[in-house]
């Protein structure tokens, strides 16, 4: 067979890429561009709201880069877990951005739409059919929680990005998809090694990142029927057995084995060999189909709206006893709320950080020093975005001039802005780890093509 | 006396997904990783992290010379009391630990 070569310019399309890297990677002439578009690492909001993590400007410039680098080689581009969280919305919004594109480049496209996003019936009746399945460890799950969520998507495999390769689409915008599939399908489909296909995925995934200059972003994999090739493509950048199976590390709670739709991949008996200072050799990786097809299910629900307020504490003695202060003034609150407001504590929640002392690790800091000043960060959150905010204001006064013992003079504390309370809006929480069972690929997903 | 962090070439935390944090310790060499993995204890990183040590996988990777830990979140990642989304300080917690 003849080698299938996979380009991928960044580990994320909207954390830019060398422009260089990106021209020497097209040079060797790849048979595919992959790109991801989001995951769910900075937390529950983009699923929840349907939003993209990164500006619209970085991704367009960046796409434009890729549109102009596919049109010259005419091979497919593909982006997965578009706008971050893979919703469909998502995917039009990526396609929004595509069109608008072509127009301005002056190109015409045929255009494949691969669709994530789980309507809440079908999610409910698999739940009854017991054909969602638990992950470890998982949140508890019902029919309600279901209802409550604000957005499901599955994750994308192999399989899925093959049919829309099939289309013969110039461009693949995907939803939700595993980090790997957009790399592995083409590899897959011409034949190659299938461990080699997952494992030379996994450590691409994050562009550069196998690399010994991660920001320069670009990877060639070049995929066999028995292993695989990886090079970094800046001249600044070099790819060593190393830096490549660290990466297997990388975000991974198990480092030897990496499961995806479909089955899993094993690389406990991989052989990473340099080939030059810059490209690594990598062959030995198994991969184990499973029964049955599962995929991987994300979903996140609002738990409440928040209100948060900033002080800052500099006089010596509030700061030497900051805990204390912050003692008497939560349990002085709570007295205040439920007078005025009538409120229960199990009505909202008040969370106080003291930033400078241990505000990251909280009860697990050890070193927590002598600082001069502290910043006290209160988190309102209730289940009513209004009533946070009404919280808020009760609070403000007493974070202003809250004593720490009854006879001496009010003090006053330093407010950095005004108001001094921030609305933060809706708080989502990731209500999902959980496989969904199918009996075809596609049942959970949909293919829509169009062309400009 | 000196701290896990002078021993050792790097250590790095970071989310696994939104349910799970992991550790990878570099060791640097193989004399340094072969002293770790004899002496350093489950239980003690365990309690340092304040979690189950029967939730604690431990990886010992010895071409990398490296070993991991990885461990469910206490806090589930955006839960309203967790304070850092990514977990990537958590592993200070091992660098400063006396070693």
């Amino acid at each position: 067979m003849k080698s299938t070569k996979v380009l991928v310019p960044s580990g994320v399309l909207g954390l830019g890429f060398d422009l260089k890297a990106l021209n020497s990677g097209m040079k060797n002439k790849p048979d595919i561009i992959a790109i991801d578009g989001g995951s769910t690492d900075s937390g529950p909001f983009s699923l929840g709201s349907g939003t993209s993590k990164y500006s619209r400007a970085a991704v367009k410039a960046e796409w434009k880069s890729l549109m102009l680098a596919r049109e010259k080689a005419k091979i497919p581009l593909i982006v997965g877990s578009s706008g971050t969280c893979g919703t469909n919305g998502m995917v039009d919004w990526m396609e929004d951005i595509t069109i608008e594109l072509a127009k301005e480049l002056d190109q015409s496209l045929k255009i494949a739409k691969l669709y994530c996003e789980q309507d809440k019936n079908y999610i409910k009746n698999n739940f009854k059919n017991n054909k969602v399945s638990p992950l470890n460890p998982a949140p508890h799950l019902d029919i309600n929680l279901i209802d409550n969520m604000t957005n499901i998507v599955a994750l994308a495999g192999a399989e899925q990005i093959q049919e829309c390769l099939k289309t013969g689409a110039d461009i693949i915008l995907a939803g939700r998809t595993t980090d790997t599939a957009i790399i592995s399908a083409l590899p897959l489909m011409k034949g190659a090694d299938p461990g080699a296909s997952w494992h030379g995925a996994k450590i691409a995934e994050c562009g550069a990142l196998c690399s010994s200059n991660p920001t320069s972003g670009v990877v060639l994999v070049e995929f066999d029927e028995t292993g695989f090739t990886v090079e970094a493509m800046s001249k600044n950048a070099f790819c060593t057995p190393d830096t490549v199976a660290a990466h297997m590390l990388y975000e991974n709670a198990d480092p030897f084995i990496l499961l995806e739709p479909g089955g899993y991949m094993d690389v406990t008996n991989a052989c990473y060999n340099p080939i030059n200072k810059r490209k690594v050799r990598v062959e030995g990786a198994t991969w184990h189909p499973s029964k049955n097809y599962n995929v991987k299910l994300e979903g996140a629900r609002i738990v409440g709206y928040q209100t948060s307020l900033l002080v800052l504490l500099r006089d010596n003695n509030y700061v030497q006893n900051v805990k204390e202060w912050t003692e008497k003034l939560s349990k002085f609150l709570k007295k205040e709320i439920k007078l005025r407001m009538k409120l229960d504590i199990s009505d909202y929640s008040l969370d106080f950080r003291h930033i400078g002392l241990n505000s990251t690790l909280g009860e697990l800091e050890k070193n927590e020093g002598n600082p001069v000043e502290v910043g006290v960060l209160c988190i309102v959150t209730s289940k009513r975005n209004k009533l946070s905010t009404e919280i808020a204001k009760l609070i403000n006064p007493f974070l202003l001039h809250f004593p720490l013992t009854i006879n001496e003079e009010l003090p006053t504390f330093a407010f950095p802005y005004s108001p001094v309370h921030s609305d933060r809006g809706c708080v989502y929480e990731f209500s999902l780890n959980h496989l969904l069972e199918l009996n075809n690929p596609m049942d959970a997903f949909q293919i829509k093509i169009s062309e400009v | 006396m000196s701290t896990l962090g002078e021993k050792v070439k790097k250590i790095r935390s970071k989310n696994a997904g939104p349910f799970w944090i992991t550790i990878d310790i570099f060791c640097g060499n193989k004399q340094v990783y072969d002293d770790i993995c004899i002496n350093l204890d489950n239980l003690e990183i365990a309690n340092l992290l304040m979690i189950d040590s029967q939730n604690l996988k431990r990886f010992e990777i010895e071409n990398l010379n490296v070993i991991k830990f990885s461990f469910p979140r206490n806090i589930i990642q955006g839960n309203i009391y967790d304070r850092d989304m990514h977990g990537a300080q958590l592993g200070i917690l091992l660098s400063e630990m006396i070693y």
